[in-house]
């Protein structure tokens, strides 16, 4: 993975990628982790940085352990070893404070949303603010609004009940209540399935812009190529229980794993990359 | 940007240059100091004068900071001032830029309710909600009518290995606590009874009490009881989950009938499992009272069994046994209707659970009085 080079444009000072290197500027490190489920291993001793500032996509082939791996970061699934460190602190070690002041930094958008379904989107999206922050009923409709329409739905949505969205609705309401607190790190779990290309696009560039703007880091898990493409600057591969290959897009049109290679230069790629 | 770990104060100075009002904005406007950032703006400045807000003193800004500032320009260009904000940098312009693109409506506070027309309101409802029960549990009970009929003709039709699987929960998975129950039940009023009964030398009319009251009534009414809170409340929800994710549409889809192939063997495995539920509740209970008879009163199994022959008949014993498959029926029935009103929201879900143990209970009380004045009537 030495070889691989950064095209971080946001973050020029960023050290040179691969495992070993990145500690300081790393916004999530993920060190030596294995899960397994009984006698199953899922990930062996998988190693992988996020960097602040970029947005990562990550693919793998169903069943490879994404999911797995964004859960145990997040605290959801156990590991049988390694470490996670997130915001420079061990989660494993982290204090109660530490962990609530990391919890109000990242935001989580499910594959299913998740949203609280007795609750209304704007409800939905208030619940973390309600939660963490000591603000007035007038500024948290005001805030709860405004990411509505940044993710692209109408106002009229904010009074809706989760079972009366469209799917794709659905996805952005759950990352509207994922952005409730300027997190600095969200994970994205495969943001655009489900929505229609021109939807998808805009999800993209809403990501792309955000993370311009703000500063903010994307862990993407995504089968979009259309989103590697256009707003990814690294893409990490997972299979064979740990992380193949990490880079940009040119770096893995130019691998010769032969999943990487199917993948990015697959018939189906090629149409659209 | 948000939650900053050593996050500044938001500060507002404010200076006068050439008659025109300079708020100089610096400090962290982040999520986590949004009250600071509302309150230091407030009444920054009133003059009449135009405004100038600079930012470029700013350490941290996000979209919730950047709100707060920008609904500040609105109302004070809504106060008819002219308002220019300078010293960003490109995110921030961006950032501001989205905003005005993406601007929340104005703010109205929910306007509380006048309690007596809600009041009215929600009894209407109730009524209105109470009527509709009662139809969706007679569309039910016609539709188990037909789809029983059919079976009789296509027995094959019957889902008999779901049935088995749904009387293996009902009534094997219950017989454990529906014993232990009833054995406590019979112990107790075979010891409050015989405790009054012995004042006036009248012992041995505890086994009257027990035996009348245990097959009569107390037997078929626990074991409904229990059923309806054990079993009852599991159909509403399974049912329930599944309307939530869209199981019983894709059975519709599919070309099945949610009858035949959910209720039906729910509800014939609750109509077989009550009654030999109750008649395990009236053995468990006999022999409860049975011992405490023994122990606190004296008189020994076989006085009491002969006692018991003499006064309990057949048909004490089968108008309790006779009630069960009624009751077994309510509580399926009310169960299933329950369960397929559940909507999208897993509140929904547990309020209908609630409502189905709630006025299955009901219910099987209400009918075991009606089965009191029918029995009373035709003189048994």
């Amino acid at each position: 993975m030495q070889d691989l080079v950064s095209t971080d444009q946001n973050n020029a000072s960023a050290p040179e990628a691969g495992s070993s290197g990145g500690e300081n500027s790393a916004i999530l490190s993920v060190r030596d982790v294995t899960v397994g489920f009984g006698p199953k291993i899922i990930l062996d001793k998988l190693d992988l940085d996020v960097r602040q500032g970029e947005i990562l996509g990550f693919v793998g082939g169903s069943g490879t352990g994404k999911s797995v791996l964004m859960r145990t970061i997040l605290g959801l699934t156990r590991k049988r070893k390694g470490t996670i460190r997130v915001f420079g602190k061990d989660m494993d070690t982290a204090s109660e404070e530490e962990l609530a002041i990391i919890h109000k930094r990242w935001g989580v958008l499910f594959q299913q949303g998740a949203l609280f379904s007795s609750l209304t989107v704007k409800q939905n999206i208030q619940v973390p603010m309600r939660e963490h922050l000591k603000i007035s009923q007038r500024l948290m409709d005001e805030l709860a609004i405004l990411k509505l329409e940044l993710v692209g739905l109408s106002a009229d949505a904010a009074d809706k009940f989760p079972s009366e969205l469209s799917g794709g609705m659905i996805k952005r309401a759950a990352l509207a209540r994922a952005l409730a607190l300027d997190p600095d790190l969200v994970f994205l779990d495969e943001p655009t399935s489900g929505l229609d290309p021109i939807g998808a696009a805009a999800f993209d560039s809403l990501i792309g812009k955000l993370s311009r703007t703000l500063g903010l880091t994307v862990y993407m898990v995504t089968h979009d190529l259309d989103s590697l493409a256009s707003v990814c600057d690294r893409i990490a591969v997972l299979g064979d229980k740990k992380v193949l290959a990490i880079g940009t897009l040119d770096d893995m049109m130019k691998n010769d794993h032969p999943w990487i290679e199917s993948y990015f230069r697959g018939e189906r790629a090629l149409r659209r990359v | 940007m948000a939650f900053k770990e050593n996050s500044t104060a938001p500060a507002v100075r404010v200076d006068d240059e050439d008659g025109q009002a300079v708020l100089r904005l610096s400090g962290d406007w982040v999520v986590n100091r949004l009250t600071e950032c509302e309150a230091a703006l407030v009444g920054a400045s009133s003059g009449k004068g135009s405004l100038h807000l600079d930012l470029s003193s700013l350490e941290g800004l996000d979209t919730s900071g950047a709100w707060v500032i920008h609904r500040y320009r609105g109302s004070q260009e809504f106060d008819g001032r002219r308002v220019v904000i300078d010293g960003m940098d490109a995110n921030q312009q961006t950032l501001f830029h989205e905003l005005e693109l993406h601007h929340p409506a104005a703010f109205k506070p929910d306007r509380p309710r006048y309690s007596l027309a809600d009041f009215l309101e929600g009894w209407g409802r109730v009524t209105v909600e109470a009527g509709r029960d009662g139809l969706a549990m007679l569309h039910i009970l016609g539709s188990l009518g037909t789809v029983l009929a059919a079976t009789l003709i296509q027995p094959k039709r019957l889902r008999s290995v779901s049935a088995a699987v749904q009387f293996d929960r009902t009534c094997i998975g219950a017989v454990p606590i529906i014993l232990l129950m009833s054995f406590l039940i019979g112990v107790i009023i075979s010891q409050q009874g015989g405790f009054y009964l012995r004042q006036f030398g009248a012992d041995l009319y505890v086994v009257d009490l027990a035996g009348v009251l245990v097959l009569r009534e107390i037997g078929v009414i626990l074991t409904a009881i229990m059923v309806a809170g054990r079993s009852g409340s599991a159909i509403t929800a399974e049912l329930g989950a599944m309307r939530m994710r869209e199981e019983v549409d894709a059975l519709h889809v599919i070309g099945l009938r949610v009858t035949e192939v959910l209720i039906l063997p729910r509800v014939l495995a609750l109509m077989l499992a009550v009654p030999i539920l109750t008649f395990l509740s009236d053995m468990a209970s006999l022999f409860g009272s049975g011992l405490v008879a023994w122990a606190y009163l004296d008189i020994a199994p076989q006085p009491f069994l002969d006692r018991l022959q003499a006064t309990v008949t057949m048909q004490t014993f089968f108008v309790g046994l006779v009630k069960a498959p009624f009751m077994a029926l309510i509580v399926g029935l009310i169960a299933s209707v329950e369960g397929l009103k559940v909507e999208g929201s897993t509140e929904s879900l547990g309020k209908r659970t609630t409502l189905a143990v709630v006025k299955a209970i009901f219910l099987v009380i209400v009918v075991d009085g009606i089965f009191a004045v029918f029995f009373a009537a035709i003189g048994v």
